[in-house]
């Protein structure tokens, strides 16, 4: 692989193929992407299957320098890889899923969705602060057209929200992007992960960067753009809100905030770990009383959302592994439970969950699917999303107690919505005739979910094919952070052991007693 | 040899889940029984052997790798079949009752339209169960803990179109998810003070620990009370004790073979199975073990009240479980780990036969469950009969210590009373008087049920079912109270599970209790053994050995003079006790208080949440907020342009002024 600028290509290929499509026809559009998109895919597991574990931290490397010091610096290391192979997973799904729900302006939309795949691999190959902050602000304008132009009724409302929310942090952020240059000395993010910024500056550099991070992930009490825009985007601009977007925050975090001010950072745990709190029991409790099926799913992916950035803080490898691979686990059942919503949403045109009932009556094999993709989000062992929460949650255990009791209540509540929503639409009477007509999954939906399936168990069953690319680059993050890391509420003190077992009796005192 | 041995045990039956639930209907019902029920007897062939081997004292303990599961840090745990004496009589208990409740569901189901899915569901079950009870680390153990919590929630719905077995599904997986929120606590507990999962290496570790203390939520513990408590909260999770015990009764609205497979025989004793796995550690947390004491003797008697007034056959039989299963871990409270696995051995056999035997009574009744539509059955089921007559001798521990014989449950029931007697601590002897109480209503309850259902008159006709069948109301009907309805014997696929199990609730206690009992070798440290406390155990008092059989004739003389001697006694009784009986059969209100308490509260704040918080404060005062300043401000600034001409020039007067008077200045 060396010398092949793997990353370039895979750019490369997403930019001509968007630009190609404005050309073409409605039907040669979808074609287009799909094969760019499949092409990206394969590279992706070339990127995947070349990568070095064990090798060198930052791998792939590619350099050119353009003007006034401004670089053009891609190169991975294992975090980087995993979500970059999630968005290139995802994203010939997405294609698929546009397939005949999209009828106005194809080319127009296939080409913001391959621009939108390239804007995301950027984030995450990015080694220059400022082309990783054009990626991750450019990022915005497709998913604000898609969803303005292809969305629902209120498509206007959804999109300005989104972009004022999103836009907010990104000012800062810039602000604070320009004073760590100038006082580091450099653009180059390998190098800034390990400047010792003077702390009080990090504080203020931390918040900068929060505001941002904060919005994108989302947080609680900054969330609310997320179920309009969900709402209102269709269904693949929710696969990939849910399934890549939503992880640029976590990501920030991540290369971000905890290795360039680890001392701010320990500085704002319980800020973090606060607002995660309330995010999962608020947002759970919210999602219970949804009628809209989208809207339901987008809260509780702000309560899972939750869970990576109580991990993340948690100063520890187990919280961080486990935020990775609630990213990961997230970005595959939410964007599965928004496909899921997306194909019956095609059949019926409403996400009102009372307009359905008893479809695993005559759809079956997608209530299969579904009810998988429903224990994956409660996070039962053996599907990804119990790896990810256990990993977590385990982890904030080691700071703190309280967090994760509040933390790991979202396991009772999640249940209970996740539960609530399956039995309203796949159980129960068919109380409605148009849904009881609906035809089960066509060859097309099969090979929309299928994949996500078979990755849901693989990362439940064997996460180590996941969690061995991230582990020399978490590994190092924790040794890097690890000087700051809050000390945690058990202070554990062994003391004496006591002689004997609880229920030891005396022996003697019962002889002669009774018959033997 | 043993490495392929158990990892087929394990595996066919979740090969023969996927292969039948997914060809469904392309294979068809006979294929997917067979296939289904064919693994689970192989799985049980394989099963005994290894029993009969630690019975004899040639197998030892083994650990079988299956693959890496995960690896984070310092955390790391694997797939891998574990299998010791504990082990053993698990896997022949759950493979056992599972291969003869998939075969009883031939009978049972033969005329439901969705079999294939329901054979599914029962095999997926008995691998969920069996990856519990092999579990060589608590994680493992914990995905056991859910898939059978998956399986049960997808059996309790498994008519999915009755709103209340959703109702019931949802509502045992979510309180099942309260006991899992201590399950995992307890695991996150236990990784932090002993740096792994791995059982063997923190039931080594555990003694050394006793007399530390740990941070937990702002207060300092003894920790391995605490760590031990929060794991018992998810053995009280999902086997159903007080507290967490109401989606138990809810959960008999899944199909009959259900609930003797889950409800009854496996599933619900996992919480039994957990303290006896870690009865090591259980053993350095004398609070907790304390706590699994009263919990256990307050739920045998709480559930065995409630048992006494209830109509419907399945429940009587719950509710009975559900003290059953306090009898048990407050034999593990007091340390008696053996005699608590004697118990679910043979509680396992009774129970499953009591509740198939009961299915082939709702079979005969045409899916009548409320016993008031029974009576005079003994006649017309003669062989169903009989064996809820063992299954009945068995629970109430019929047997005479000086004969050395009895049915199953005298042998592990009189066990349980006598070592909570010969604990000799204030705990021990309250849930010796609570065992003794709730044996006397076990025999009552049990007899009643007898009773009610065999003897007598019948009473068929009042039943709406018995109605829709022969097409009359009970005015035609008139005299005849069976309205001419013919109850008919189960078919034969039924009748050999009840008569297997039959076999063991007569003869599991007097064949394997020399084992269970005293066995120190036979459990080789698979469980705390208590050596002295065993033998303190044999050497009670005549009157404590006797205890049981007095209450239990007690219970069945009362139940005789209530419902053959003189019917009219019940009524009068609740008429005498109105409010008592009012209490016990709304199941002390635990439904009320709980749908008071949590339901709706969390419907309520989660309307409050989403409307007072996102829309009206986040919302108006955020992105709302903005785009009304940007609005107003720009209404403003279009007034100040207003394109006339003096204006403008008064704007410009004043801005010069202004402009002077600040150079001035």
């Amino acid at each position: 692989m060396d010398g092949f600028p793997i990353l370039s290509v895979m750019l490369a290929v997403l930019a001509i193929a968007a630009a190609a499509c404005f050309f073409v026809k409605a039907e040669a559009a979808r074609m287009i992407a799909l094969v760019a998109t499949l092409i990206d895919l394969a590279l992706g597991i070339l990127l995947w299957v070349n990568y070095d574990i064990g090798g060198a931290q930052w791998q792939f490397q590619e350099e050119a320098n353009l003007f006034a010091g401004f670089k053009y610096a891609l190169g991975i290391d294992g975090i980087a890889l995993m979500l970059i192979v999630l968005s290139v997973f995802l994203m010939p799904i997405c294609i698929l899923a546009s397939w005949d729900s999209i009828q106005k302006r194809v080319g127009e939309y296939m080409a913001a969705f391959l621009l939108m795949e390239l804007l995301m691999i950027g984030v995450f190959a990015a080694q220059d602060l400022f082309l990783f902050y054009i990626f991750f602000e450019a990022g915005l304008i497709p998913m604000y057209l898609i969803i303005g132009i292809w969305g629902g009724d209120n498509r206007i409302y959804a999109s300005y929200k989104f972009f004022l929310y999103t836009l907010l942090g990104s000012v800062l952020m810039l602000i604070a992007m320009l004073w760590m240059v100038n006082e580091a000395g450099t653009t180059y993010i390998p190098t800034l992960m390990n400047y010792d910024f003077a702390p009080e500056a990090q504080t203020w550099l931390w918040l900068a960067f929060f505001a941002s991070f904060a919005v994108k992930m989302p947080m609680w009490p900054v969330h609310t753009w997320l179920p309009d825009a969900h709402v209102q985007a269709p269904t693949a601009g929710s696969v990939i809100l849910a399934g890549v977007l939503l992880k640029m925050g976590g990501y920030g975090f991540i290369r971000f905030s905890l290795p360039m001010f680890p001392e701010a950072s320990a500085q704002f745990v319980w800020l973090i770990l606060g607002l995660s709190m309330i995010a999962v029991v608020v947002t759970s409790l919210i999602a219970l009383v949804q009628h809209d099926m989208k809207k339901l799913i987008a809260y509780s992916s702000v309560a899972h959302m939750a869970i990576v950035t109580a991990g993340l803080f948690a100063f520890n490898v187990q919280g961080l592994e486990g935020a990775m691979i609630m990213m990961l686990s997230h970005g595959l059942v939410s964007g599965a439970l928004f496909l899921c919503v997306g194909v019956i949403y095609d059949r019926l045109h409403t996400r009102e969950i009372d307009r359905y009932g008893g479809l695993s009556i005559n759809m079956p094999k997608y209530a299969l699917f579904f009810l998988l993709f429903t224990m994956a989000s409660i996070g039962l062992p053996g599907t990804s999303g119990f790896v990810a929460e256990f990993l977590s949650l385990a982890g904030v255990y080691k700071i703190s107690s309280l967090a994760t009791f509040v933390l790991t209540t979202g396991i009772i509540l999640g249940a209970g919505y996740m539960l609530y929503l399956y039995r309203r639409v796949a159980f129960g009477e068919q109380k409605n005739a148009d849904a009881a007509a609906m035809k089960d999954l066509s060859v097309r939906e099969w090979i929309m979910l299928g994949p996500i399936a078979a990755a849901v168990l693989w990362m439940g069953i064997y996460p180590e094919s996941f969690l061995a690319p991230m582990r020399a680059d978490i590994a190092a993050l924790d040794a890097r952070i690890a000087r700051a890391a809050p000390i945690g509420d058990a202070k554990l003190e062994v003391g004496e052991p006591k002689a004997g077992a609880a229920n030891t009796i005396d022996a003697k005192e019962h002889d002669g007693e009774g018959a033997h | 040899m043993l490495n392929t041995t158990i990892l087929i045990i394990v595996f066919l039956p979740l090969l023969a889940a996927i292969i039948g639930g997914l060809g469904n209907r392309a294979l068809g019902n006979t294929v997917v029984k067979s296939l289904t029920t064919g693994a689970l007897f192989v799985s049980c062939a394989l099963s005994w052997p290894i029993f009969l081997g630690f019975i004899s004292g040639t197998a030892t303990a083994e650990v079988v790798p299956v693959l890496q599961w995960v690896q984070s840090g310092n955390l790391s745990f694997d797939w891998a079949l574990r299998v010791d004496t504990l082990t053993a009589v698990m896997l022949v208990v759950i493979t056992t009752v599972s291969a003869l409740v998939h075969l009883y569901s031939w009978g049972y189901m033969d005329e439901d339209p969705d079999q294939p899915r329901f054979f599914a569901y029962l095999s997926l079950f008995t691998f969920a169960m069996l990856m519990l009870v092999t579990a060589d680390n608590l994680v493992q153990m914990f995905f056991g803990w859910e898939g059978v919590g998956l399986a049960s929630y997808l059996l309790i719905g498994f008519w999915f179109k009755k709103p209340s077995a959703n109702a019931a599904a949802i509502k045992a997986f979510v309180v099942n998810r309260v006991g899992d929120l201590g399950f995992m606590l307890g695991i996150f507990g236990t990784f932090l003070v002993f740096g792994t999962t791995s059982i063997p290496e923190i039931l080594e570790a555990a003694p050394a620990m006793s007399g530390a203390t740990i941070g937990f939520m702002g207060y300092r513990m003894h920790t391995m009370d605490i760590l031990c408590i929060l794991l018992f909260i998810g053995a009280m999770g999902k086997s159903a004790q007080l507290g967490l015990h109401t989606w138990l009764p809810d959960a008999m609205e899944g199909p009959t073979p259900v609930s003797a497979l889950i409800h009854a025989a496996t599933m619900v004793t996992a919480g039994v199975f957990m303290v006896c796995r870690l009865s090591p550690m259980f053993e350095t947390a004398p609070i907790a073990l304390g706590m699994v004491t009263f919990i256990g003797a307050a739920t045998c008697i709480f559930a065995a009240t409630i048992g006494t007034t209830q109509w419907d056959i399945k429940r009587v039989i719950a509710y009975s479980t559900c003290s059953q299963l306090g009898y048990m871990f407050f034999a593990a409270g007091v340390g008696a780990y053996g005699v608590a696995m004697f118990h679910l051995f043979t509680h396992a056999f009774f129970k499953a036969l009591l509740f198939l035997g009961a299915g082939s009574v709702i079979h005969a009744m045409h899916h009548e469950q409320d016993m008031r539509y029974y009576g005079g059955l003994r006649k017309k089921i003669p062989l169903t009969f009989w064996a809820m007559m063992f299954g009945t001798l068995a629970i109430t521990g019929v047997g005479i210590y000086h004969l050395g014989a009895g049915f199953a449950g005298f042998w592990s029931k009189d066990a349980i009373l006598e070592v909570a007697f010969a604990r000799g601590t204030e705990l021990g002897t309250f849930a010796f008087w609570m065992g003794v109480f709730a044996a006397l209503l076990t025999s009552f309850y049990s007899w009643r049920l007898m009773f009610l259902t065999f003897w007598g008159k019948p009473r068929w006709i009042e039943s709406e079912h018995i109605q829709h069948s022969v097409h009359k109301t009970p005015e035609e009907a008139g005299e005849d109270t069976t309205g001419g309805y013919h109850p008919h014997e189960s078919p034969l696929s039924m009748l050999i599970p009840l008569g297997v199990l039959s076999l063991g609730a007569i003869f599991a206690g007097q064949v394997f209790a020399p084992s269970f009992l005293d066995g120190a070798a036979f459990w080789a440290d698979s469980v705390f053994f208590n050596e002295p406390l065993i033998h303190a155990m044999h050497a009670v008092p005549y009157p404590v050995k006797y205890a049981a059989l007095i209450v239990m004739v007690l219970g069945f003389v009362g139940a005789w003079l209530a419902y053959i001697k003189d019917t009219s006694i019940p009524g009068k009784f609740v008429q005498q006790f109105k409010y008592i009986h009012q209490f016990v059969f709304n199941k002390w209100y635990f439904d009320e208080l709980y749908n008071f308490l949590f339901v709706r509260p969390a419907f309520w704040l989660g309307r409050k949440f989403w409307i007072i918080g996102d829309q009206g404060i986040i919302d108006r005062f955020g992105p709302n907020g903005a785009a009304w300043v940007v609005e107003k401000g720009s209404l403003a600034a279009k007034k100040v342009q207003s394109g006339y001409l003096n204006s403008y020039a008064l704007i410009m007067l004043l801005g010069l002024v202004a402009a002077i008077t600040w150079v001035l200045m």
